[in-house]
């Protein structure tokens, strides 16, 4: 058995097998699926290149205004407004990734492959959500931190950027005192003083790469459950972008019992950093993370049950 | 050995496999038979756990083949060629299976090798023609030096040079003691490759059998007589036990009497004889004789012109 004849090539005999297949060979084998794709390194890079480069492109706008008109300066959020274009478009981008790491096993016909391979079906899922929810992590981690930094260093010089490595004091209100010179923002007086403490700061950059990697494995579980890119990412769109905008269009006294049992409140309030964000009807930052994560270990559930319950 | 055991699949109100019963045995090839939609690729699917029977077990070596501590290494499959993910390398897609079976990474290089693929081996699958794809699928199946070999249609449109590299592959695999179990629509595929057949149609089990066996049950040779004393000819034959039929033509198809003893008995009974031919019917025929009733989709036959004779249980 140790050739083959029908080539010059030749089969060396295997080692002898002991224990079984499991979930190590599993980890191993979906990690060289993530990595010997291109549109992987798509997905991570427009998620850097997006929430990065937007991030300090507004945060460039606002370094302006700082300086033009500093009423503006009162109870400037510096921190969630770096990391707005990351939990609002970065969570899409990557939320793409998600639902595509099980939906392209479908499209491409690849999960016939990895289940004859492999069948224990509930190792294989779990080694793709484990080795997804790490690098998606790690990634969210770095696209958190260094928007974070890069937003900062364009606001340098206003003195209301954030820092993480110390309290930083903002003025709390702007009072308007007259309109100013034609051609010149009105007159303000600053009053009252915030102060937003390093240790705020990095619970708002480490829960926003949270959040985003709790989108994504809400995506991750619509595409088990759905097992079709464009459906997962449809649905995923209208859970996250939507579904928010048809509550925002209800009657007050409706939206405000509602609002703060949908996904996306939480990027809303794990980011904000001062006193009074305007977030009085949502829960804060952690409950509502808990409703996030809420829904991707249910949707994760419902995707691990179909996985292993449907004909591949 | 791979044993199937009263398997049945329903795919909403359709029932695409249906009671099947069979065993494979280890060290021969075993043809899977049947025309298209018969049930094949299902019953596949159904062994390696892609699609979950309705009713009946599926054992390899004892075992569900999930239940196998590393199934790469008991069956090598290739269902559908196609069934990877075009934008993987052919090196990668081999190390990402090699990996879920805990097998060495040098066995990715070699059985690259085997299948003459190592120049593209870095290349993005989706690039591939259907023959290296085909190569690739194999390559796969070799992974974990499997005793059993499953393979699903596998020369389906290959060129002459691939369904002879298949072909031979094949026999290589047997040769080695391995179990090769190989599904087609096409008797002649079989023909010079298979030791063992098992026919389905429409998801019924039709024969199970060794070559020999069909060759022999099957080819049912008849022999053509064409005679000016027609109707005094066929009653002679028939008052000897063999079975004669008038053709349109004139010509008489007689069964259970070979040329000799026709020529004979047209000699005694003083008949001039203008044909005495032997119509051995090929594997093809018989096979198609055999499934003639069970194809699932048939182009429209006027209905006289159906055969009707069926060969072996099932039916």
């Amino acid at each position: 058995m140790a050739t083959i004849t029908t080539s010059d090539a030749r089969l060396h005999t295997l080692p002898p097998a002991t224990g079984r297949a499991g979930l190590r060979g599993a980890l191993a084998s979906e990690f060289t699926k993530l990595r010997s794709v291109r549109s992987t390194y798509w997905a991570l890079g427009a998620l850097l290149i997006v929430s990065i480069g937007v991030g300090a492109l507004v945060m460039g706008g606002e370094s302006g205004s700082l300086t033009h008109n500093p009423g503006n300066k009162a109870g400037f959020d510096g921190t969630q407004v770096s990391l707005i274009p990351f939990f609002e478009i970065g969570q899409l981008i990557i939320g793409v990734l998600g639902a595509l790491t099980i939906t392209s096993e479908y499209s491409t016909g690849m999960i016939r492959t990895s289940l004859t391979a492999m069948p224990r079906r509930g190792v294989v899922y779990a080694a793709k959500a484990i080795v997804f929810t790490s690098v998606t992590l790690v990634f969210a981690l770095i696209t958190s931190f260094v928007a974070f930094f890069v937003g900062q260093a364009m606001v340098a010089g206003t003195g209301v950027g954030a820092s993480l490595f110390g309290n930083v004091k903002i003025p709390a209100n702007a009072i308007f005192t007259g309109p100013g010179s034609p051609g010149s923002p009105p007159k303000v007086t600053l009053q009252g003083i915030d102060v937003i403490s390093a240790s705020t700061v990095l619970r708002a950059v480490v829960g926003t790469a949270l959040f985003v990697t709790l989108v994504a494995l809400i995506a991750f579980g619509l595409g088990a459950i759905i097992r079709h890119t464009a459906g997962a990412v449809a649905t995923v769109i209208g859970l996250m972008f939507i579904i928010p905008v048809v509550i925002q269009a209800l009657p007050d006294s409706w939206r405000w019992d509602i609002m703060r049992f949908f996904p996306d409140a939480a990027g809303r309030v794990i980011s904000v950093t001062v006193s009074g964000g305007g977030n009085q009807h949502l829960w804060s930052s952690w409950p509502q993370m808990i409703v996030t994560a809420c829904y991707a270990v249910g949707l994760l559930a419902i995707g691990a049950y179909m996985f292993r319950k449907r004909d591949a | 050995m791979i044993e199937v055991r009263g398997l049945t699949k329903r795919y909403g109100a359709k029932t695409a496999v249906d009671s099947l019963t069979f065993g494979i045995e280890p060290g021969k090839v075993t043809g899977f038979l049947g025309p298209n939609g018969a049930g094949k690729t299902t019953t596949m699917r159904c062994i390696l756990g892609l699609d979950y029977a309705d009713e009946g077990t599926v054992t390899v070596d004892g075992k569900s083949y999930p239940g196998l501590a590393y199934p790469m290494r008991e069956v090598g499959a290739l269902i559908d060629a196609k069934a990877v993910h075009g934008g993987r390398s052919a090196r990668n897609h081999l190390l990402c299976l090699a990996q879920t079976n805990s097998l060495p990474k040098r066995r990715v290089g070699e059985v690259l090798e085997l299948v003459g693929l190592t120049e593209v081996a870095g290349k993005r699958s989706k690039g591939f023609s259907l023959g290296m794809s085909q190569r690739l699928g194999i390559a796969a199946t070799l992974l974990g030096d499997p005793k059993v070999l499953m393979f699903d249609e596998p020369v389906n449109g290959l060129d002459p040079e691939g369904i002879l590299w298949i072909r031979n592959l094949m026999r290589a695999m047997a040769a080695e003691g391995r179990t090769v179990f190989v599904s087609s629509h096409l008797m002649s595929e079989m023909e010079h490759t298979a030791d063992h057949l098992i026919v389905i149609g429409r998801g019924k089990l039709i024969a199970d059998c060794t070559m020999r066996e069909f060759i022999a049950g099957s080819s049912g040779a008849s022999v053509r007589v064409r005679t000016p004393s027609a109707e005094e000819f066929v009653r002679a034959i028939t008052a000897k036990g063999a079975t004669a039929a008038t053709d349109e033509d004139g010509s008489i198809e007689v069964r259970g009497m070979t040329t000799e003893q026709l020529g004979d008995l047209a000699f005694s009974e003083g008949i001039r004889l203008h044909e005495l031919t032997t119509v051995r019917a090929s594997l093809e025929e018989a096979f198609m004789e055999l499934t003639a009733s069970s194809v699932e989709y048939r182009a429209d036959v006027p209905s006289d012109q159906q055969p009707s004779t069926t060969i072996g249980s099932g039916v």
